[in-house]
């Protein structure tokens, strides 16, 4: 019965590990500026991006790997997706478990786009990828792809 | 030397009017593409239409996905009253194969194009308007043979979800033209599939 009891609590344990990685909040954009505006010394790298965005997939693991080498500094990526809401457990989720993205994830439902985008910033013309990299006030935006030279330099200037 | 310089300045000025595209008002240029029953398309070739609708669109891409039925929409409702939809895909195929002008027609088929769906092969047409992103809007009105740009941007403001839609950016621009208004909301913006250029 203990050993049932261990077991039991293992799978539970494990299923609650699970669900926590997988966890993918969703939110209008009212909800996701405040992400994009923190007040701290940390640098924030927020890229937008979508499962069916090729350039933006290609690009990834150059965050992936800047993100891993950079763990002891003071960097928080965020992953922000448009991905369709209707695609969350369907392609968002299984795409995340795939490429092993452990950074955090939101996925951006808010379908008017025009009432936004210049909110981001005055320069998107709204093509995905597109990254924000700030510090505070000190703000850098870049539409389309980056390298992983670009985006590691873009970070170290801020840190 | 001289002939040197003006032919630099020249590649110059072209090159800046190509990565800017353009803006309500201007005026834009005619093609002439191939479309997907192999004959080419003009806009020239439109003697009773009064504008046009033109989309910057793509197969592969799921925001161009969601507005097909809409596109089609769009099309019955204004082809009678002079502006026709006309689609064009700018997108490299070799990057995305599902692009490709034997993939456009069978998409065009499948759903029941009721508008031509032009390929783009030299991308030329898509730089000039500065179409960045599928879909991309351009509502053009007919001024004798001239063309003018009306409005740019989104089609209406919910991508996702249609009966939710508030705003009809494309209609109510083309509504504005048709009753001989100035366009009220002549540029938005939207987020789209960036298009791959070569």
């Amino acid at each position: 019965m203990k050993k049932h009891y261990i077991f039991f609590l293992f799978i539970l344990f494990s299923l609650g590990n699970i669900t926590f990685a997988q966890e993918v909040k969703e939110l209008n954009f009212k909800e996701l500026k405040p992400y994009l505006n923190k007040n701290t010394d940390t640098v924030y790298v927020v890229n937008f991006w979508a499962t069916w965005c090729k350039p933006c997939i290609e690009e990834l693991p150059h965050f992936l790997q800047t993100a891993e080498e950079l763990k002891q500094e003071k960097v928080k990526f965020l992953f922000v997706s448009l991905d369709f809401a209707s695609h969350k457990t369907s392609r968002l989720i299984p795409f995340m478990k795939k490429h092993h993205v452990y950074e955090e994830v939101v996925l951006l439902n808010d379908p008017d786009g025009n009432s936004w985008i210049d909110l981001v910033n005055k320069d998107w013309s709204g093509g995905i990828p597109a990254t924000i990299i700030y510090k505070k006030e000190d703000r850098a935006f870049h539409e389309g792809q980056l390298s992983y030279d670009e985006l590691y330099t873009k970070i170290q200037s801020k840190l | 030397m001289k002939k040197l310089i003006i032919t630099a300045f020249s590649l110059l000025l072209s090159l800046s009017v190509f990565s800017k595209g353009y803006s309500p008002g201007d005026k834009a240029i005619d093609f002439k593409l191939k479309n997907i029953d192999d004959k080419i398309v003009s806009l020239s070739n439109y003697d009773q239409a009064k504008g046009f609708i033109v989309i910057f669109t793509c197969n592969h891409c799921p925001y161009s996905v969601a507005y097909e039925d809409r596109i089609i929409a769009l099309d019955k409702k204004y082809k009678t009253k002079g502006y026709p939809v006309i689609a064009i895909s700018s997108n490299d195929a070799e990057a995305y194969p599902s692009d490709s002008f034997e993939k456009m027609k069978e998409r065009s088929a499948e759903k029941g194009f009721t508008f031509p769906y032009l390929y783009d092969e030299s991308q030329e047409i898509g730089k000039a308007y500065g179409a960045t992103r599928t879909p991309h809007a351009f509502v053009l009105q007919k001024k004798g043979s001239e063309l003018f740009v009306r409005y740019i941007g989104a089609i209406d403001d919910n991508t996702q979800n249609a009966s939710a839609v508030k705003e009809k950016h494309i209609e109510n621009a083309v509504n504005n033209l048709l009753e001989g208004k100035t366009v009220k909301v002549d540029f938005t913006k939207a987020i789209g599939c960036s298009i791959k250029w070569k």
